[in-house]
């Protein structure tokens, strides 16, 4: 399933040579409403790594990951970036549809129906296939969502604040997602306010940029 | 293992997708129908119910209130996809992404556009238009619907990410029907004087093949820009 | 300087600026001297009409307002394309600069048609193809103006207004036909490409004087207002920095 990402990165010794980043950003921009929200920004995300994308609100996290999937055009620079997959503050879930309707619906877009059941048991909403979204509570929607890692397989993981609305047990289950994607030589990167408690997870604090300063 | 499905997989899934949300929320795709007609009896009240007034105009209130019901629809196109997520998710993943517009456009004209066509006898039995008329009526419709649905499209993904859209949405769209407006009520018109009709059923098919054609772009390109918050 | 160099530096509202200053001064005066004499010589030289007499005289006035102001729509349309394609900065500032002209030169023309139809036709309003045309030409401008005040980010702005101007462009054509199919009450085109107009030379000259003065207005009024979206949108750039402490650069 994941013999497309980059198997040698899990033991970089083993390759030789140090693997492509699968996010390059060099010089990278951005401002809206008049205020610079980072500049100059360059980064390389290498197989097997991680990037916590700390800051207060409104420091650009999200608009960061947004241009990196390509939601967002306005910034100056370039972003290199390996196919991701990009779960933002909404689930991303159509609350009429049920959990493997709206599954089935992302395979059809670009991924595997094959293995819903066990994503949805991996995520810890085994049985739930059937039941309307609209009748979970907005943690097992998050639950559903992340599923979505399972099954679409992508390099590279844009996460906007995972541990919304999630218990205890869901930040384990997703920093184990994260480790499983290190392992298997993605990378990730995750915006999160309050720490995602990973040892081995880069951090990049945004928000340290003073506002730019505009003539009244 | 991650082979995509090629676009008419896509095509069905989303188009399945859209039914079947559409199915489980019919009270609300069936509002711009009750519209519809509630808005019929208005006219025939306010035009005090005379038969002749109301033969003579009849083609024009139908028009005039499709367009009306349209506009109603289309409010809910995007909304709420892009509220749960799901359309920044469609936009990013879809490959080529015309392709789920397409089949949501589909969809939307089904609960619009295809079912006023179906409905339009009852409308026409209430403005009384004669029974010679009601084929050249329901013909004008099921051609030019697809117009009115791909062009509202477009204002409709322009204006998702707005707060207040609704009148917006008006201002936008509604010129861009008035060449649909001018065609299906001049048909109906000209078949009621007993003349023929079908150049403007030409010009109405022409129309809806130029915006089914083109259209998709337009809104995937709209969907985009919406989506930049 | 070759096309594709002119096309690259047109990227640069800087440089755009900076070669700008001088070009309203030329079209502003041109447009100045061209209207005046169009307008007085119209106005009091031009013979009366054989069945309208002096009330055909608006025509110096309406006819180049509703001319330019479809040209007007023309080139957003174009610089919505040039926008989506290329991105460049420009072609947003050239539609954001566009609107409010065109949206004046429509109303203009509309209003003077309906002064121009009290005596002719009777009437202050009369549904005819042109006037409906022009009609819906302003609601298009005024779809435009709206969609720019609703959306809260400029960049997103400009693009979404770039997308509504092209599907009007297309959509123009298909407008202007389908009206003159419903109704033709108008007076046929005084200019055509194709045809020597019908009126004689002393009457039609005026007006071509005026048209050509109203586009050198347009161009004039594009630049002055390019110029000021420039310094708006850069002001946080060193050059328009230095250009309001009174460097020169």
């Amino acid at each position: 399933m994941w013999s497309r990402l980059h198997p040698e990165a899990a033991d970089p010794a083993a390759a030789g040579a140090v693997p492509a980043p699968l996010l390059s950003l060099r010089g990278l921009t951005c401002e809206r409403d008049g205020r610079r929200l980072f500049a100059e920004l360059d980064l390389d995300l290498r197989p097997g790594e991680c990037l916590e994308l700390t800051g207060p609100n409104g420091s650009g996290k999200s608009t960061l990951l947004r241009a990196i999937a390509g939601l967002y055009p306005d910034f100056d620079g370039t972003i290199d970036a390996a196919e991701s997959l990009y779960l933002g503050h909404r689930a991303g879930l159509s609350t009429l549809l049920s959990a493997a309707e709206n599954l089935r619906w992302y395979a059809a877009l670009g991924g595997s129906a094959a293995g819903i059941a066990e994503a949805l048991e991996r995520v810890g909403m085994a049985g739930y296939e059937r039941v309307p979204c609209q009748q979970m509570s907005a943690g097992q929607q998050r639950r559903v969502g992340l599923a979505r890692l399972l099954l679409c397989p992508a390099s590279l993981w844009l996460l906007d604040e995972p541990l919304t609305a999630l218990d205890a047990a869901g930040h384990d289950l997703v920093r184990a997602l994260i480790e499983g994607q290190m392992a298997r030589g993605g990378a990730v990167i995750c915006a999160t306010h309050q720490g995602l408690g990973l040892a081995r997870a880069r951090r990049l604090a945004l928000g340290s940029v003073a506002p730019a300063q505009v003539p009244a | 293992m991650s082979a995509r499905p090629g676009p008419a997989g896509l095509f069905r899934a989303q188009l399945q997708r859209e039914l079947v949300a559409t199915a489980r929320s019919l009270g609300e795709a069936l509002n711009p129908l009750l519209f519809l007609f509630l808005a019929i009896a208005l006219f025939a009240i306010g035009l005090g119910g005379q038969r002749e007034a109301l033969q003579d105009f009849a083609g024009g209130i139908i028009w005039v209130l499709v367009l009306l019901a349209n506009l109603l629809a289309l409010e809910g196109l995007f909304r709420r996809d892009y509220d749960d997520g799901t359309l920044e998710q469609m936009i990013l993943l879809a490959r080529p992404g015309f392709v789920p517009v397409l089949a949501k456009v589909l969809a939307q004209w089904c609960v619009t556009g295809l079912a006023m066509t179906l409905i339009a006898p009852l409308a026409a039995l209430l403005l009384y238009l004669p029974g010679q008329v009601l084929g050249t009526a329901l013909l004008t419709l099921l051609v030019g619907s697809p117009a009115l649905t791909v062009l509202g499209a477009v204002g409709a993904a322009l204006t998702v990410g707005l707060r207040r859209g609704g009148v917006l949405l008006a201002l936008l769209v509604l010129p861009l029907y008035v060449p649909t407006l001018i065609f299906g009520a001049g048909a109906i018109l000209q078949a009621s004087l007993g003349l023929g009709a079908s150049a403007q059923i030409y010009w109405l098919m022409a129309i809806s093949m130029l915006a089914v054609t083109l259209g998709p772009f337009a809104v995937l390109a709209a969907l985009k820009i919406s989506l930049e918050q | 300087m070759t096309l594709k160099e002119l096309w690259h530096r047109l990227g640069s509202p800087r440089w755009f600026y900076q070669i700008s200053g001088p070009l309203i001064w030329v079209l502003g005066s041109l447009a100045t001297v061209l209207l005046v004499v169009g307008t007085v010589w119209g106005l009091a030289f031009a013979p009366p009409d054989y069945q309208q007499g002096d009330s055909f005289r608006i025509i110096y006035i309406h006819v180049p307002a509703a001319i330019v102001a479809q040209s007007a729509y023309m080139l957003m349309g174009a610089a919505g394309v040039v926008l989506l394609v290329w991105r460049m900065k420009l072609a947003d500032m050239v539609i954001a600069a566009v609107v409010p002209f065109g949206m004046s030169m429509t109303a203009v023309a509309l209003f003077t048609g309906a002064v121009w139809g009290k005596p002719t036709w009777g009437t202050w309003w009369v549904w005819d193809a042109r006037t409906t045309s022009m009609l819906v030409l302003l609601f298009l401008y005024l779809g435009l103006y709206a969609l720019r005040q609703a959306v809260p980010r400029p960049e997103a702005a400009g693009r979404a207004c770039a997308v509504l101007a092209i599907v009007g462009l297309v959509n123009i054509p298909i407008i202007k036909y389908s009206v003159e199919w419903w109704r033709t009450l108008h007076q046929g085109a005084t200019f055509t490409l194709t045809k020597a107009p019908a009126m004689p030379p002393e009457m039609w000259l005026p007006l071509l004087v005026n048209v050509i003065g109203i586009y050198c207005f347009f161009g004039a009024n594009l630049a002055a207002r390019l110029r000021l979206e420039i310094l708006e949108r850069e002001r946080a750039t060193s050059w328009v920095r230095g250009l309001i402490e009174g460097t020169p650069r």
